[in-house]
């Protein structure tokens, strides 16, 4: 009954229809802003056989500048994009025909709504400030261009995945997205640990995009297309178990890349690459991918309350799974990806909660691109002055030796725990207020997930810059070069005044075209009393660090008589574990029997008959004895058979 | 009445075959090959008078005309083996074998 209603409200045309107008003026260079990133990547990785030394010198600052270029024009189209009137927000442009197939043609289509331009300022901004900052961070590499080569790759992948008006084009930047994942995770190969990360990163990813294949595959087998437009026209005839199959497909794709439970064990491993490549992965790109696939699928996911709920759960898992591992981890960045985790855990919270949440969900992603960056970039500022070592419990007191890293950090912390005023505070307390008005315990346990990242980013913080010193003595912490300090305070910044994008129900309205328009639902309490708890409870979190953690001495080695829940967090609740025992063994068995089965069974019939037939013909051979008395003897005995057999037939 | 014919083209046959199955020198072989030939043709042409028409009689032209020129072959073979060896014997001539 619930379904029927909700099917027929979306032929009521409650669920806004693709429908892009031509582009025309600044619009008209959408491709260029995937194209500059992408040229770019040409340049650095192919052009070193012609010039080598030149790029070596100039690479960084043109892989750089290809991306700033990109912001540039985001920026200018995004406010023509505001000039414009609600009906003319979608800009589509077709550069060519991809390739016809039989009944599927698939153009190399772009779309620009509220929705991809947010993301276009996001991936590029964000993404041109980490470019600045690895100049300095990786000045000291030998490899520098390359690594700049891989960043623009990345860049332009998640353009084509965000710009693309149909899904295989998002599937194209979906797969180059996890290419250049692998290559720059896997980028200091000579480190074992580095490689076997990629490599983890790169088949836990191939599970997800095996669920986007397929789901484009159902698409064609049912709407006959992949453009966004076509199937938000038409998804409302589609029979209900065909969406929920979408929707359920679509959220497998979402878990692989966004690193949601089950699919999460790759994210933490991934921080073995260089720090800017983190912060690119799990601020501006990459994790991002999951929740605009599934707000851009809003035209399914609000027709299969089934797939909502599968995302809800999903979500709520992983946004406490990875606030768990938070707790636990020594390794900065580590502590900081399970921070990632569960912070997306919120996006997907409220993309999965239907058109009340699609914009929260855009919003936090937003905050969240600020302030994770800025929070990254800081760790990488303070290894880059500790030696590049990465386990808190040898920093402590490092405020008075790294003031800008320290200060630019402490917004970004104050952002991520919702201190009120900052970015993540109006960002996350929307998210909550949005679940408790859904539901009740999905609600509770996201405020759950507050107090516990206000536990674990106060931990950090006081391991990190108060406490006593714990480093070692030829460690001389030092604050970082002005390359890497302007992006941190551009980072602390927007961190602080992320917020103002909430203002007036900017985005929400700004969105709508894209996600529709939610029809209202009271919250059990007051948004102001929500909030007042909210805040209460990640008071409480902080305050419980401050006694666990700021109170007391912390060791330089981590303790190990510790309790069952802290060692199943350190290791990481057992996520490779459960892999190891439910996937990994039970396809090794199956290997290993297919494997015994082919040497027994398939290699026994071949070679078993062959040897057969070998064996008889050395047999048979003798009696080719090279007397021609004997052949005469054979071919007098076979005439005489003929014979008595004409006979038999003749007299019989 | 042509029953004798066939009778004496069997045992003729019959000889011939014997002889190339028992005897060793290649000259001998031929001759009892050339004598089961004969008695072929001795009974195509006993069944074409039995029949009153020439169908054997012609085989048995066509049977002399391949039995001359197998002659000339066979004979050529037998004088180089012989050359060669010094030996008829066709037991002596067995290295073509597995």
């Amino acid at each position: 009954m619930n379904l029927q209603t909700i099917v027929l409200a979306a032929e009521g045309g409650a669920i806004p229809v693709v429908h892009p107008v031509d582009a025309d003026g600044v619009f008209s260079l959408l491709w260029l802003i995937i194209a500059l990133p992408l040229a770019g990547a040409v340049v650095l990785l192919l052009g070193g056989a012609l010039a080598p030394r030149a790029l070596d010198r100039v690479g960084h600052w043109l892989g750089t500048a290809t991306v700033a270029g990109s912001f540039g024009l985001s920026l200018a189209m995004f406010v023509s994009l505001l000039g414009r009137s609600e009906e003319e927000r979608q800009v589509g442009q077709h550069l060519y025909t991809w390739f016809e197939v039989g009944g599927l043609d698939v153009g190399m289509d772009l779309l620009y709504d509220p929705l991809s331009a947010l993301f276009l300022l996001l991936i590029t901004g964000v993404g041109a400030l980490i470019h600045v900052y690895s100049i300095g961070y990786m000045e000291h590499d030998a490899r520098r261009r390359r690594f700049f080569g891989y960043l623009n790759l990345f860049v332009a992948a998640m353009l084509v995945l965000v710009l693309s008006a149909n899904y295989l084009g998002v599937f194209l930047g979906w797969e180059g997205v996890g290419l250049a994942s692998y290559l720059l995770i896997g980028f200091w190969q000579h480190k074992h640990s580095a490689a076997a990360a990629a490599k983890k990163a790169f088949v836990i990813n191939r599970v997800g995009d095996i669920g986007l294949s397929l789901a484009i595959a159902l698409m064609f087998t049912t709407f006959g297309t992949t453009d966004f437009a076509a199937i938000s026209e038409s998804a409302g005839d589609a029979s209900q178990g065909t969406l929920n199959a979408l929707g359920l497909l679509l959220l497998l794709a979402a878990c692989g890349k966004s690193a949601q439970v089950p699919l999460q064990a790759w994210l933490l491993d991934a921080m073995e690459g260089p720090t800017p490549v983190s912060a690119l992965i799990h601020a501006a790109t990459m994790v991002t991918a999951g929740v605009y696939l599934v707000v851009r699928s809003n035209f399914i996911y609000d027709l299969t309350p089934t797939a909502q709920t599968a995302v809800v759960i999903v979500a709520t898992v992983t946004l406490l799974w990875g606030a768990v591992l938070g707790c636990a981890k020594d390794d900065i960045k580590k502590a900081l990806a399970g921070s990632t985790m569960s912070q997306i855990g919120y996006m997907m919270l409220a993309a999965g909660l239907g058109p009340a949440g699609y914009p929260f969900a855009i919003f936090h992603l937003l905050t969240h691109g600020f302030f994770k960056a800025n929070m990254f970039l800081g760790a990488g500022s303070v290894m880059h002055g500790m030696n590049d070592d990465v386990d808190m419990r040898h920093y402590g007191g490092l405020s008075k030796y790294m003031p800008v890293t320290f200060l630019t950090f402490a917004m970004g912390y104050l952002a991520i725990i919702g201190f009120p005023g900052f970015s993540g505070f109006w960002s996350k307390d929307k998210i909550i207020e949005t679940a408790l008005a859904e539901n009740l315990v999905v609600g509770l346990c996201a405020l759950l997930g507050a107090g516990i990242t206000g536990f674990y980013m106060t931990r950090l913080m006081l391991m990190t810059f108060f406490t006593e010193k714990r480093w070692a003595d030829d460690v001389h912490p030092h604050e970082s070069p002005r390359l890497m300090t302007v992006p941190l305070i551009v980072l602390a910044a927007l961190s602080v005044l992320g917020g103002v994008l909430i203002l007036n129900d900017f985005i929400v309205d700004f969105l709508a075209p894209v996600t529709g328009v939610a029809e209202h639902h009271e919250p059990p309490l007051a948004p102001l009393v929500i909030t007042l708890i909210v805040t209460l409870v990640v008071a409480a979190g902080v305050a419980a660090a401050w006694f666990l953690v700021g109170k007391r001495d912390i060791p330089r080695e981590a303790p190990q008589d510790v309790s069952f829940a802290t060692r199943a967090a350190r290791a990481d609740l057992y996520g490779d574990a459960i892999n190891e025992g439910l996937v990994v063994q039970p396809g090794r068995r199956l290997v290993g029997g297919l494997a015994t089965f082919d040497r027994v069974g398939v290699d026994g019939v071949v070679e078993g008959g062959s040897a057969a037939v070998g064996g008889m013909s050395g047999v048979l051979r003798r009696v080719q004895n090279g007397f021609v008395r004997s052949y005469a003897l054979s071919l007098l005995g076979g005439a005489l058979l003929v014979v008595l057999a004409l006979l038999a037939v003749n007299l019989a | 009445m042509t029953n004798e014919y066939i009778v004496l083209s069997a045992i003729l046959f019959t000889i011939g075959c014997v002889g190339v199955l028992t005897r060793r020198n290649a000259i001998v072989v031929f001759m009892c090959v050339e004598l089961m030939l004969n008695a072929c043709n001795l009974a195509l042409v006993t069944f074409a008078k039995q029949h009153g028409n020439l169908d054997g009689q012609i085989a048995a032209f066509f049977v002399m005309v391949v039995a001359a020129a197998e002659v000339v072959i066979g004979l050529a073979i037998i004088m180089t083996i012989f050359r060669t060896r010094r030996s008829a014997s066709v037991d002596d001539a067995s290295l073509l074998k597995y």
